[in-house]
């Protein structure tokens, strides 16, 4: 979401295809399957409601509340709308981003913009040992260093990024 | 329309967006407002003619703190609600503070006043006049406001509106405090936050009406 506020149109392309399958599947849910029609149109306007106020979008709060806001929004006004109660409570995030198995590839933007509060050595350790699963010893051939070191710097790196989720995330 | 060239579409029609364009948003709203509510307030108003000598006194700083700071905060609330996920966070207790600070001064003064002059220190010249006045020079910044949110995304309607409505009010005050020439701090506590939160209230109830997107 970053890049694409930037203006990166492949980047936003990417994130919203990975949204729709999300969002789809959230709608269905709170709607029932019976009424696919009415999801679709939802997802439909919350794409569009995104795009069109995507500039709302605070960079340094979670994407993913973000999203999850401006589904919610949506869905209400549906019921609204439709005169429809909700049944059921509509406040718990997770059910947008707990509605697909795939959410490991949503929680990275995420986790990209935490680490990019990393000095870059550090930041690439992590994504390497803790991300993409490479061995300590991969690693540490990568990037040249003992495998000490490389336990080492993975260790401090993600203490220092506890330490700023702690500050409140600033 | 298939969702997917929905998407197709919107990315082809990315364009970078300004940082903090929320906060610019509001301030451009705020902004025009308050000029034209300038405007209105000097062509029928008028500045107070002891302006310059007022402006040696206390009590014509304390008129505009009391605005200056209701509009900050407000401003800095409606920043966060105008955003989806926006919650007040410590804005939203805060906004209250002045008003407190205002009923404690007032409260000072009124009990520390002799008994036959606690009614005019209430009353003043002006309080037939002064809440509709700033009502009235609060309304194009009402408008300003509400122009910015609904290109903006707020999801708590009420309050949002409520805000906003609250900060064109204080922006308002703080304009009519130039033409303005009561002194009491107990008039500037009961007429001017009647003022506010009169224009507050109509937000209130506009934003359940024309906040929805």
């Amino acid at each position: 979401m970053v890049s694409s506020l930037a203006g990166d149109s492949a980047a936003y392309s990417t994130l919203l295809r990975r949204l729709n399958g999300h969002l789809r599947a959230y709608y269905l849910r709170r709607l029932g399957s019976g009424r696919a029609a009415d999801a679709e149109d939802l997802l439909q306007e919350t794409l569009i409601a995104m795009h069109a106020r995507r500039s709302t979008y605070d960079t340094s709060r979670p994407f993913t509340a973000w999203v999850h806001a401006i589904a919610r929004y949506k869905l209400i006004d549906h019921f609204r709308r439709t005169k429809r109660r909700a049944e059921d409570p509509l406040d718990d995030p997770d059910i947008l981003f707990g509605s697909q198995d795939a959410n490991a590839a949503e929680a990275q933007i995420d986790v990209d913009q935490l680490l990019r509060r990393l000095p870059e050595k550090t930041r690439r350790l992590i994504r390497d040992v803790k991300i993409d699963g490479l061995s300590t010893a991969e690693a540490a051939e990568r990037h040249s260093m003992s495998e000490s070191a490389v336990k080492v710097g993975v260790h401090r790196g993600l203490r220092a990024l506890g330490a700023k989720i702690e500050d409140g995330g600033s | 329309m298939k969702t997917d060239d929905l998407i197709t579409a919107l990315a082809g029609d990315v364009t970078p967006t300004q940082p903090n364009a929320v906060g610019r948003t509001l301030g451009l709203g705020l902004a025009v407002g308050a000029v034209v509510s300038t405007a209105v307030m000097v062509l029928w108003l008028g500045v107070r003619a002891d302006l310059m000598h007022a402006m040696m006194t206390g009590p014509f700083w304390m008129k505009f703190a009391y605005a200056l700071s209701v509009a900050v905060l407000g401003f800095g609330l409606i920043d966060r609600l105008a955003r989806p996920d926006g919650d007040g966070g410590i804005f939203g207790p805060l906004i209250l503070a002045p008003l407190a600070v205002m009923v404690a001064l007032a409260s000072f003064q009124l009990f520390g006043a002799p008994e036959d002059l606690r009614m005019k220190m209430m009353m003043g010249a002006s309080y037939q006049v002064c809440a509709r006045n700033i009502v009235i020079l609060s309304t194009p910044i009402f408008f300003g406001l509400f122009w910015a949110l609904r290109s903006l995304a707020p999801t708590r309607l009420t309050l949002a509106g409520a805000v906003a409505g609250t900060l064109a009010g204080a922006a308002g005050t703080f304009i009519y405090a130039f033409h303005c020439n009561e002194s009491a701090a107990p008039f500037v506590a009961i007429w001017y936050t009647c003022g506010i939160a009169a224009v507050g209230a109509l937000g209130a109830l506009l934003g359940r009406l024309t906040l929805r997107w």
